[in-house]
């Protein structure tokens, strides 16, 4: 394994297991024992090579300078001692599991402890690519593109705020689950939505992101208490997007919009897995926007254009609308009226949304009197390329205006 | 902006219902993309819901009939709440509902304070 894979991998491991073990109130303490590990590890190998077992040679020294840590820091041991739930009374043996099975529970704890409303959803993406996938401040910095200090004040004011808020990490009980599983799936939902759709132009950035939430996704599934309908749906709409994820980027690191996009490039297997969590999750009586997200997004697996696949992402825009109003759902029901009842009604319902403050408006607009009216199309095409900011979106808009004059 | 009822009138039962049950199993499709474009536009507050066909009906000194088909021609098929500026808008968005082509009526209420 690659060390920095296996740093990130074991980072989260340690400090899931050492927070489990402290709580939320001495998360640094967590983070600094494992940095220290890794320095050490970094120091040592780089002049005895890599040992045999890597994993169990991080395991030993961050459990020894665990213990050094609490035989040093009297005032720490004297602070922490009431909160340590997993020894009776502490002694100098205290017992640090780095079992897989205690790697897993804290896991699924920090999950529920990370995953809160206390914080922003945004920190708490930020916040979950820390603690839970192990990514470093440049890493989570490229990824929201903005700078290290900014990601910095976000993790800490985060963490301050979890143990402000008393947050326990703990394994939820049966009766939580519910209620705790919704603020849950919606940081795994933006933070694969921030690998898909992000600015970044860090492709193998963005398919981690992508993989860490289907990661974590993974996980709560193979918790009995956690394994849920929605939880499945979940992943499944993760697994039919991310099908994609090679046929959507150009040679050149550009985006190639959906319709020119390359079918045989398709991930089969992603597409087939998705197939199957979406088979599980059709049990019991929610329809979780999930379900919803994850039917659209298997009809867009069927690159034929049949007017059952549109009527049905229709139906599917329908229900997710009235579940909750969203901009983009808004403007992706106009366009599967578009395909399902002609560009005429599309309009006329396009003309009813007013979002004229997003440039994806326009282009949708642009979209609909392509062929039609190409005169307008141009106009609001133009509009959109006024408005849109970045330079992906830029590029798309263009592309869509050169199409115009084919 | 004004929350409205949209309360949707319908002959249920009586001999000549209308629409038949075939016209409403009809009118499905239509129906949700009413509803799917009042909620596209941020404009539905609470979503229709699925009304079976019983029904009881309570009259003076606690009379209750089964069905309220025999006392009330025209009974209620769907009921939901909308987000509108003023009538206007709100009675726009009614003349939408499929259902009123098949003889069915929609009564736009305003709701107070």
């Amino acid at each position: 394994m690659l060390l920095p894979n296996l740093f990130r991998t074991e980072y989260r491991n340690i400090v899931g297991v050492l927070c489990y073990l402290f709580g939320i109130e001495h998360v640094e303490i967590a983070e600094d024992i494992v940095s220290d590990t890794f320095l050490a590890a970094t120091e040592h190998w780089s002049l005895h090579g890599v040992p045999d077992n890597p994993t169990g040679w991080l395991y030993t020294v961050a459990k020894n300078k665990t213990r050094n840590y609490l035989k040093r820091n009297a005032l720490f041991e004297k602070k922490l001692a009431p909160e340590i739930r997993y020894t009776s009374e502490i002694s100098e043996e205290i017992e640090i599991d780095l079992s897989g099975k205690n790697i897993s529970d804290s896991q699924l704890a920090m999950i529920f402890a990370v995953c809160n409303p206390a914080i922003s959803t945004e920190s708490q993406v930020s916040l979950a690519l820390s603690l839970l996938c192990g990514f470093g401040v440049q890493e989570i910095a490229d990824a929201f593109l903005t700078n290290k200090t900014v990601v910095y004040k976000r993790l800490n004011r985060a963490k301050e705020k979890l143990k402000e808020a008393r947050i326990r990490i703990e394994q939820p009980t049966l009766s939580e689950i519910n209620n705790r599983l919704d603020p849950v799936l919606t940081t795994l939902y933006l933070l694969f939505s921030e690998g898909y759709y992000s600015e970044s132009q860090d492709t193998v950035l963005r398919k981690d992101l992508c993989a860490e939430a289907m990661r974590l996704a993974s996980l709560l599934l193979g918790n009995e208490a956690t394994n849920k309908p929605a939880v499945n749906a979940l992943l499944s709409m993760m697994c039919f997007h991310a099908s994609r994820f090679d046929a959507r980027v150009g040679d050149n690191g550009e985006m190639v919009l959906y319709e020119d996009q390359d079918e045989a490039r398709w991930d089969q297997e992603l597409i087939s897995l998705g197939k199957d969590f979406l088979i599980k999750a059709s049990t019991g009586e929610e329809v979780s926007r999930y379900h919803l997200e994850a039917g659209i997004a298997f009809w867009h697996t069927q690159k034929e254009d049949t007017s059952e696949k549109w009527e049905r992402i229709l139906q599917l825009y329908n229900n997710l609308l009235i579940l909750e109003y969203s901009p983009v759902a808004a403007l992706n029901r106009t366009f599967a009226v578009s395909k399902a009842r002609g560009k005429e009604q599309a309009i006329a319902e396009a003309e009813k949304l007013g979002l004229t403050g997003s440039h994806f408006y326009y282009s949708l607009l642009g979209h609909l009197y392509t062929g039609l009216d190409n005169e307008k199309a141009l106009a609001h095409f133009q509009k959109a390329l006024e408005m849109a900011v970045s330079t992906s979106d830029q590029q798309v808009i263009e592309k869509n205006i050169e199409k115009l004059f084919l | 902006m004004n929350e409205f009822l949209i309360a949707i009138h319908r002959d249920l039962k009586s001999k000549d219902a209308s629409p038949s049950p075939e016209q409403m199993q009809a009118a499905i499709k239509p129906f949700q993309d009413w509803i799917g474009s009042i909620a596209a536009q941020n404009k539905l507050v609470a979503p229709p819901k699925r009304w079976d066909l019983d029904g009881r009906v309570v009259t003076k000194n606690s009379t209750v009939t089964n069905g309220p088909y025999a006392e009330i021609k025209e009974s209620i098929g769907g009921l939901f709440l909308i987000r509108a500026e003023n009538y206007e808008e709100a009675v726009e968005i009614a003349k939408g509902c499929p259902i009123l082509e098949w003889g069915a009526s929609v009564e736009v209420r305003m709701a107070l304070g």
